[in-house]
């Protein structure tokens, strides 16, 4: 990392993200290299680990105080468990919450995710600084 | 003419080798270890063929573990098929029997993998959508129906809840008047490797590993043709290990089910023999073929020398690979198509006894029909065009595969004993050793992939701009309604007296150290279902929540 971003993330208040696998499926190699590629970019990330509830996810943000939310799902579940995630997170007045969500999710499904309110929906292939360079981007644009 | 002792030719090599200027992406495997300009004789280090090789079907099977290979028998061509309701299942299984496939393989859904019947609140979106659901004794009746259990080998995968669905499969199989002495199949029952990496674990390790050695001892004494287990990495190497730390958790985790059978006073050449492995076959060509042939090398070394194996089918290891998911790409899919047959063709001259091979469409969803029957048709091309099964081990003696085989050796004996270090499997796995250790690899893996220092093509290199999507699988609702139906309607018409019956006595049996598959059994004829009796167990064992570590 270099020093310029280093004296940057300094100035702002560091970025939280609650990282989290919901549902039953336990692929959780993709969410545990995002984390640790979240931390190594300064960022404050909190693992809330395998086979989270919707309701536990949303209480983990609202302990937290985080900024963002990532859901990592390959089951096929997620056109089940993204709405209600995203209901519970505005039942919590949490509709700041930024949500990202990661894993094998069919093309046609993105757009329907992207009108639900999802940010950005990081398949397989996904460079890391792709995902860090997008929350930075959205952080300094939500304080600008 | 250049002898051993005359190195003006090996000299002459070096020099010009060493002016050529290296490519960008660096000579490492995918596991990132480098590898040598040149493999010679020298890199053997006094090799001697008979003691260090030896022959095939002969200790210790380096060279396979049959004398004849494929020139005898293929492989068998064993895809893993399962989704939506049992009938659904069943449907496509009968589809791949009559394209010609051999085997039949069972991919269950999640709640069943976790031990949650269908209609349980924690499975909503999950019934029957990466594999198949099955609650109920009359779930498993309903997806093998129509085939001849005698006659067609079944694989089923499936470990937290292995106990329960071989107890459904053991009490069909004598509803449909299958004598379980004819049974042949493999119940995958590798809990270990849940808890380092695939994370489908219910009970803590103890206790999950009591129930893998209760299926052992139990089909030994009653189901003799039956693989007990089938010890794992390929989830290890998907989690995102090295080659090398597949192999060697993979061979730990298989010495522990040893040593926990002896334990219960098993004879290790009578429940030796069942043990089976299932290895992933990656990108690296070499790499993973090294990967197999150490594997036989290690196995065939540790049952003799270690155990005490005296039976030579103890000694030899067999195993079935399946070609890697997570080398598969969203991008440019019909690309994987490509993968998967140099990936295919690196188990084959690695010596597989049974493959399954992805098909390309993974990375987007189930298979569809089309790209199922391309991923079998790849193994069929591989069987009868190539030529690669017309000798045994064609790879034997090359100097680079030679070397690199002890090498991978070596360093699975390392990794044994740093887990003797840490004080054996268990210590060692709730140390959280095995997970940080599959974990660094895989950000090590990313990290260069970043770098471009790996090059994944359609991924970090060679992008098309304008990608038109393929056609996919699309699960529709119906199966979580129907299946949950279905369930409900068996709950109601059961007697509720037998139920609690049957539960009370696999209670009664977990809190001692009396093998729970008769209690298992009768409880399935009672019509109890999954959900139910992993419910009785955990009162018993406790469940186990290590996952949040990382």
């Amino acid at each position: 990392m270099t020093a310029r971003i280093n004296t940057m993330s300094n100035k702002l208040a560091p970025i939280r993200v609650v990282l989290a696998k919901v549902g039953l499926d336990g692929h959780d190699r993709g969410i545990k290299v995002v984390a640790r590629a979240l931390r190594d970019a300064g960022m404050e990330v909190i693992y809330a680990g395998l086979w989270q509830t919707p309701e536990a996810v949303v209480r983990t943000v609202a302990e937290e105080d985080a900024g963002w939310l990532g859901l990592s799902i390959l089951s096929g579940a997620h056109m089940t468990l993204v709405p209600k995630v995203m209901a519970l997170l505005r039942d919590a007045k949490l509709d700041h919450v930024g949500l990202l969500v990661g894993g094998i999710i069919p093309e046609t499904d993105i757009p329907r995710l992207q009108e639900m309110g999802v940010a950005r929906v990081f398949g397989p292939g996904t460079a890391l600084p792709e995902i860090v360079d997008f929350l930075r981007q959205r952080h300094e644009a939500a304080r600008a | 003419m250049a002898t051993a002792t005359d190195r003006t030719g090996m000299d002459r090599w070096e020099k010009e080798n060493a002016k050529a200027p290296l490519r960008e992406t660096p000579p490492t495997t995918v596991s990132s270890v480098p590898i040598e300009a040149l493999y010679t004789p020298e890199s053997l280090n006094g090799f001697d063929y008979e003691t260090d090789l030896g022959y095939p079907g002969q200790y210790p099977y380096t060279r396979g573990v049959h004398a004849s290979m494929y020139r005898s028998r293929l492989w068998t061509m064993r895809q893993f098929a399962g989704f939506g309701t049992p009938a659904d299942t069943n449907e496509r299984f009968k589809f791949l029997l009559e394209k010609g496939q051999t085997g039949l393989s069972t991919a269950f859904d999640l709640p069943t993998l976790m031990g949650l019947d269908s209609d349980d609140p924690r499975a909503y979106g999950e019934v029957g959508r990466l594999g198949v659901a099955v609650s109920t004794l009359d779930d498993l009746h309903r997806l093998y129906a129509g085939i001849d259990l005698s006659q067609v080998s079944v694989s089923m995968t499936i470990n937290a809840t292995a106990i329960i669905i071989m107890a459904f499969f053991l009490a069909n199989a004598e509803d449909e008047g299958v004598d379980w002495t004819k049974l042949r199949g493999t119940i995958q029952n590798d809990t270990l490797k849940e808890f380092h990496a695939q994370n489908e674990f219910v009970f803590p390790p103890e206790p999950s590993v009591r129930l893998v050695v209760d299926v052992i001892e139990f089909c030994t004494k009653h189901v003799p043709q039956w693989n007990t287990v089938s010890i794992s990495g390929y989830h290890i190497r998907e989690a995102g290990s090295t080659a090398a730390q597949e192999l060697a958790f993979t061979l730990a985790d298989g010495m522990h089910y040893v040593e926990q059978g002896i334990a219960r006073g098993l004879d290790v050449d009578d429940f030796a023999p069942r043990l089976s492995f299932f290895f992933n076959a990656h990108n690296d060509v070499f790499e993973e073929l090294a990967k197999y042939r150490a594997a036989r090398a290690i196995w065939a070394d540790v049952m003799r020398n270690k155990y005490g194996a005296r039976n030579e089918n103890s000694w030899k290891l067999r195993f079935h690979a399946q070609t890697a998911g997570c080398s598969l790409q969203d991008k440019q899919p019909q690309v994987n198509l490509i993968r998967v047959a140099y990936q295919a063709m690196a188990a084959v001259l690695g010596g597989c006894q049974s493959l399954h091979t992805n098909s390309m469409d993974e990375t987007l969803a189930l298979p569809s029909e089309h790209a199922a029957t391309l991923a079998l048709r790849t193994q069929q091309v591989l069987a009868y065009e190539t030529g690669v099964t017309n000798t045994v081990d064609p790879v034997g003696g090359s100097y680079f595969v030679e070397a690199l085989t002890k090498q991978m050796e070596q360093e699975a004996r390392v990794y044994f004993d740093r887990i003797d270090q840490l004080g054996g499997m268990i210590s060692a796995l709730e140390r959280g050793f095995f997970r940080r250790e599959i974990a660094d690899a895989a950000f090590v893996y990313q990290r260069e992939m970043d770098a471009k220092h790996k090059l994944i093509v359609g991924v970090n290199a060679f992008q098309e701009t304008d990608e038109k999507p393929i056609e996919t699988l699309v699960i529709d609702d119906h199966v979580e309604k129907e299946q949950i139906a279905s369930l409900r309607q068996i709950r109601t018409k059961r007697d509720p007296r037998a139920v609690e019956k049957s539960l009370a006595e696999i209670r009664r049996v977990a809190g001692t150290s009396d093998n729970l598959m008769p209690a298992l059994i009768a409880a399935a004829r009672a019509h109890c279902s999954v959900g139910e009796m992993m419910n009785t167990l955990a009162d018993v064992f406790g469940r186990y929540d290590g996952a949040a570590k990382w």
